[in-house]
């Protein structure tokens, strides 16, 4: 989808910028609503614009919240809005739970381009129909212009617990396999290619994609997954670690078996950072006990978020939570954790 | 990856190791010049492959670390002014200077900004003509034609808002200093193979020759590093001290000719004090006299810097080989990556961080 597919509603057209109004409550709020998010969003809970929404997923919930400030708020293979509705999806998703409704809260920068928001809100709609979830409450704030960067969106997320799932960091065990859903990386860099100062040109796009439906096939091969998470932030060292911490577990990888694309892998390298520790936004690791890891390979695989999926490494009694990488070498390192976010090196 | 996976495939890796192996009679102390190397060596392993007989120490080849501590609080002093845009390399931000570094700078209202390149830091220049942007021109050689290019070019463009803060080091005087040490152990050095692509090796003739020192270019792959790390062995053995290329497919003997002369028309020579080391005779590259309105030095008079090191802090005798960073009382103690002490415990090519960050401060219990 393209800025310039998006016909904005005439009553949006006198307003080709985002003004205070906005977000104040009165006629330019209300027509922001009618015009733009009640459309999009459809016609289910949030058209009866009313306090809040009244649900009844039934049974037990997953529930889980998530803050979007990426920048750019477009970057190749998606944008801002996408993001916050597949980050918070997989979030739930990550329990062993069918996301069913999403909160969708909007700040607005003062002068953002109308056009823009269309277009993010429609790709979140378009990611929420993806993922069968409903958008069923929102709120728009706006401030001032230079007090935030375009667009800030937090997504809220309500799912529905699949029966006897018990999915939690704390029930990784010596034995279990550690399986990675595809390649590691791609988010981080896709992000980093376009980012002011560093712009590189390159054929690397973000992953961003909802995982729910291949975790609930991965679910309904009847294995007892133990650990779902998403390697988001601090990538996939930091979802080791926070694991291996969790469950005093040791975790043992084997280096050569990650899965990175060529291009990822050649652009950590040019900018001195390692795939490991890249963000990605539609992997998942999973931590399963090694009879059934055949049959989760094989669910992942069948979906197009999981063709690359492969097992990294196994959890063991030893080096209790730590992370121990096997390099190329064979010698074995620790991974650790990252301090702050990685940084381009002088040389 | 292509011209990567080839210097990284293990079976060629073991044969080496098994070649020097069979090579090394007795010990040897050898040194790998450049942090880049240190990671490697560290992050693959290597050091724990090797035989008994090979100790590697680690060089002072990082930038960051050796920077002065007075230069980094003129930064941080220059990088707080209203109207300064700073532009840095990503690693400096992290740097401790007297008590703080350029991340809180940012954090309490400066315009921080990372590049990647010194030339992006003129086109700030000239995207932000009310501003003055300020480059932190630092590194060993490889470093130096960029940051040479970005000051010629903003001169040429009559560019008045750019300036750059330059503490430029150079490796050769760096060796020297070691090998004149009292405490010094290095046997040979493994030169670092991207500075050598922009130098050449011929001014490392002097130094083989003078001090008995074997020096081998060496690149930064695994297989690139055993290669250098078995040719310095065979020329301890067999009493050879030369210079030696082990890095053909990136160096030659002359170097980046047009680079030098971008250098040479820049940059003129001076004695330079290195963190943690110290004064060392033309060891530097500051702004020559017909670029000196450029130095962000003389542009932005700072006074009253009171520079504070941590007592604790032992990366001078990192720097210089003489301490490995777990023999530091204060590592993985008072001096983590997240309240570093020292800059080799922050900079990606620090000794320390790598010691750090590829668990050398925990001993892995066995593993199946």
């Amino acid at each position: 989808m393209t800025i310039e597919n998006w016909s904005c509603p005439m009553p949006l057209r006198d307003h080709p910028l985002i003004v205070m109004g906005h977000g104040g409550g009165g006629q330019l709020s209300a027509e922001l609503i009618e015009h733009l998010f009640v459309p999009a969003f459809g016609d289910g809970e949030l058209a009866e614009l009313a306090d809040a929404a009244v649900l009844d997923p039934g049974g037990r919930i997953s529930f889980s919240t998530d803050t979007f400030v990426v920048r750019p708020r477009f970057f190749p293979g998606g944008n801002i809005g996408e993001l916050a509705v597949n980050g918070t999806v997989n979030d739930v998703a990550m329990r062993g739970a069918v996301p069913r409704y999403l909160s969708v809260g909007l700040i607005l920068e003062e002068g953002l381009p109308l056009a823009e928001l269309g277009v993010i809100v429609e790709s979140m709609a378009a990611a929420a129909a993806h993922a069968g979830v409903t958008i069923v409450t929102g709120d728009t704030k706006v401030v001032d212009r230079g007090h935030g960067d375009g667009i800030y969106v937090n997504t809220t997320g309500i799912g529905t617990l699949r029966d006897g799932a018990d999915i939690r960091p704390q029930r990784a065990e010596p034995g279990d396999v550690i399986i990675v859903s595809g390649n590691v990386g791609d988010h981080g860099m896709a992000i980093m290619s376009v980012r002011e100062g560093l712009e590189f040109e390159t054929s690397i796009v973000s992953d961003t994609a909802a995982l729910n439906h291949m975790i609930n096939d991965v679910l309904d091969t009847g294995t007892d997954v133990h650990v779902l998470r998403d390697p988001t932030r601090g990538g996939l060292a930091a979802s080791l670690n926070e694991i291996a911490g969790a469950a005093d577990v040791g975790v043992l990888i084997d280096e050569q078996a990650i899965p990175v694309d060529r291009t990822v892998a050649a652009a950590c390298e040019i900018l001195g950072m390692d795939p490991m520790y890249v963000a990605n936004e539609g992997k998942v690791v999973a931590f399963v006990p090694a009879a059934g890891a055949d049959r989760v390979l094989e669910a992942m695989r069948s979906h197009p978020e999981g063709v690359n999926a492969t097992i990294i490494g196994a959890v063991t009694s030893t080096h209790r939570g730590m992370v121990a990488a096997r390099t190329p070498l064979g010698s074995t390192r620790v991974v650790d954790m990252q301090v702050g976010e990685q940084l381009p090196r002088i040389c | 990856m292509k011209y990567l996976d080839e210097f990284r495939d293990p079976d060629l890796a073991l044969r080496l190791i098994d070649d020097i192996s069979r090579i090394a009679t007795k010990r040897h102390v050898l040194m790998e010049v450049c942090g880049g190397q240190t990671h490697s060596i560290i992050r693959n392993g290597i050091d724990r492959l090797l035989p008994d007989e090979i100790e590697m120490v680690h060089g002072p080849g990082c930038p960051v670390c050796v920077t002065p501590l007075e230069t980094i609080d003129k930064a941080l002093a220059i990088a707080s002014r209203d109207g300064v845009i700073f532009c840095s390399f990503g690693d400096m931000l992290r740097v401790p200077g007297s008590g703080r570094d350029l991340f809180s700078v940012k954090s309490a209202g400066g315009d921080v900004r990372i590049v990647y390149s010194p030339l992006d830091a003129v086109q700030v220049a000239r995207d932000n003509p009310d501003r003055q942007v300020v480059f932190f021109g630092i590194g060993f050689e490889t470093t130096a034609p960029a940051n040479a290019m970005a000051v010629y070019q903003a001169k040429q463009e009559g560019l008045t808002n750019f300036s750059m803060l330059v503490s430029h080091v150079l490796v050769p005087p760096a060796m020297r200093a070691i090998l004149d040490s009292p405490t010094n152990r290095v046997e040979a050095f493994l030169a670092a193979g991207h500075v050598c692509s922009v130098m050449g090796y011929e001014e490392y003739d002097p130094i083989a020759e003078q001090y008995g020192t074997p020096i081998v270019v060496t690149g930064f792959e695994p297989l690139d590093l055993l290669q250098g790390i078995k040719a310095a062995v065979l020329q301890l053995e067999e009493g050879r001290a030369e210079v030696e290329n082990a890095y053909q497919r990136a160096v030659n003997r002359v170097g980046n000719v047009p680079a030098q002369d971008m250098v040479n028309d820049v940059f003129t020579t001076i004695d330079r004090n290195w963190r943690g080391i110290g004064m060392i005779p033309r060891s530097g590259w500051a702004l020559a006299d017909e670029y000196r309105s450029f130095d962000a030095a003389e542009r932005f008079t700072v006074t009253d810097i009171d520079t504070v090191e941590s007592p604790l802090c032992h990366a001078g005798e990192v720097l210089r080989g003489t301490l490995k960073p777990d023999e530091c009382p204060a590592f993985g103690k008072e001096c983590t990556p997240r309240t570093p002490l020292g800059a080799t415990m922050v900079s990606a090519e620090g000794a320390c961080a790598a010691y750090y960050l590829y668990g050398r401060f925990q001993e892995l219990e066995a593993t199946p």
